[in-house]
């Protein structure tokens, strides 16, 4: 890849350019990528947050959503001013505020069954931040169609869960649905529902961007065919083992067929 | 006879051949709303009623969330 980064862009960079694992080559990898993030609010904030910083070149972000005073106390892209603005607004100023190197490109609507597949096909990595089953069961069916790799997040109450589905790219590699194959029947379902406290959303959207940059980038051994636990009540993380469900219905043939 | 095993670290005796959709039953979990993982591994669904319990397999009940 050839390498083009401006002076300032060298300057701003520097201390990821500086790591082995980067370089000139990475930061242009990061420069040139596309990234979907569906969800503005207590993960896909921190997550936007730091992937604009690290300087990745596009970022979508879907959300139809406008911003709450009950959504501050952990949206930390969105300010008191705020308040009945959309979600895409005031995130994309405070991201260019932070970064005026990337393009952010608003879709001022919610992910649904008929906008997912064209969304998810026109970037190259997505990462899940929404607040319900509905659009991560809709997510994540239209990554394994279009063969994206998504780097999935989940927050309730006092736990996070974190895993990475790309069952393109390993015939023993799960896809969500081999996690979880059906959305829940009256479980507590958002954060509106059952609360969070706001600074495990800040943990779970930053490991989520780190996530997402290593994938970019390459680097790192990350959770695909693994899930993160948090539970910040016992300070415990743990890491699973997450194998591809052989009875996965239509995705286990998905799979098959489109195991490299 | 019976098979000990633990779920969250409680300590369970089971009968010999009980299966983990065997156990779930018992203790009035609904496999909609969570997944097993067994000895640090999900166990699939579909495979909750075929996998038969171990002398000392450790259990953990891990709960379906999709907040963001």
């Amino acid at each position: 890849m050839q390498i083009d980064l401006t002076e300032a862009e060298i300057e701003r960079y520097t201390r990821h350019i500086m790591l082995p694992e980067i370089g000139g080559i990475g930061q242009m990898r990061l420069k040139t990528a596309r990234v979907l993030v569906v969800g503005a609010g207590g993960l896909g904030c921190p997550l936007l947050q730091y992937l604009a910083a690290a300087g990745v070149g596009t970022l979508g972000v879907v959300d139809g959503d406008v911003v709450d005073l009950s959504n501050l106390q952990r949206q930390i892209l969105h300010g008191t001013a705020d308040i009945g603005r959309p979600k895409v607004t005031s995130a994309s100023a405070r991201l260019h505020d932070i970064n005026p190197e990337v393009r952010v490109v608003p879709h001022n609507h919610y992910l649904d069954a008929a906008n997912a597949d064209a969304l998810v096909g026109d970037y190259d990595l997505v990462c899940d931040a929404s607040d319900n089953f509905t659009a991560r069961f809709t997510l994540a069916d239209a990554c394994v169609r279009q063969r994206k790799t998504l780097v999935s997040a989940a927050v309730l109450r006092n736990t996070a869960q974190l895993a990475t589905f790309k069952p393109h790219a390993g015939e023993n590699l799960p896809c969500y649905r081999c996690l979880y194959p059906a959305p829940p029947p009256e479980a507590p379902q958002s954060c509106a529902d059952a609360g969070i406290l706001g600074a495990i959303t800040g943990v779970a959207g930053t490991l989520q961007a780190t996530l997402a940059l290593q994938e970019l980038l390459g680097i790192g051994t990350g959770l695909a065919g693994k899930l993160l636990i948090w539970d910040a009540l016992s300070f415990r993380f743990r890491g699973l083992v997450v194998p591809r469900d052989p009875a996965c219905g239509q995705h286990g043939a998905r799979h098959a067929s489109h195991a490299d | 006879m019976t098979t000990t095993i633990t779920v969250n670290g409680e300590t369970r005796h089971v009968a010999p051949g009980q299966t983990i959709a065997d156990l779930l039953a018992s203790l009035g979990l609904d496999i909609r709303k969570i997944a097993v993982e067994r000895n640090q591994a999900i166990v699939p669904r579909s495979r909750l009623g075929a996998t038969q319990l171990a002398q000392g397999d450790a259990l953990e009940i891990v709960h379906f969330i999709g907040g963001g």
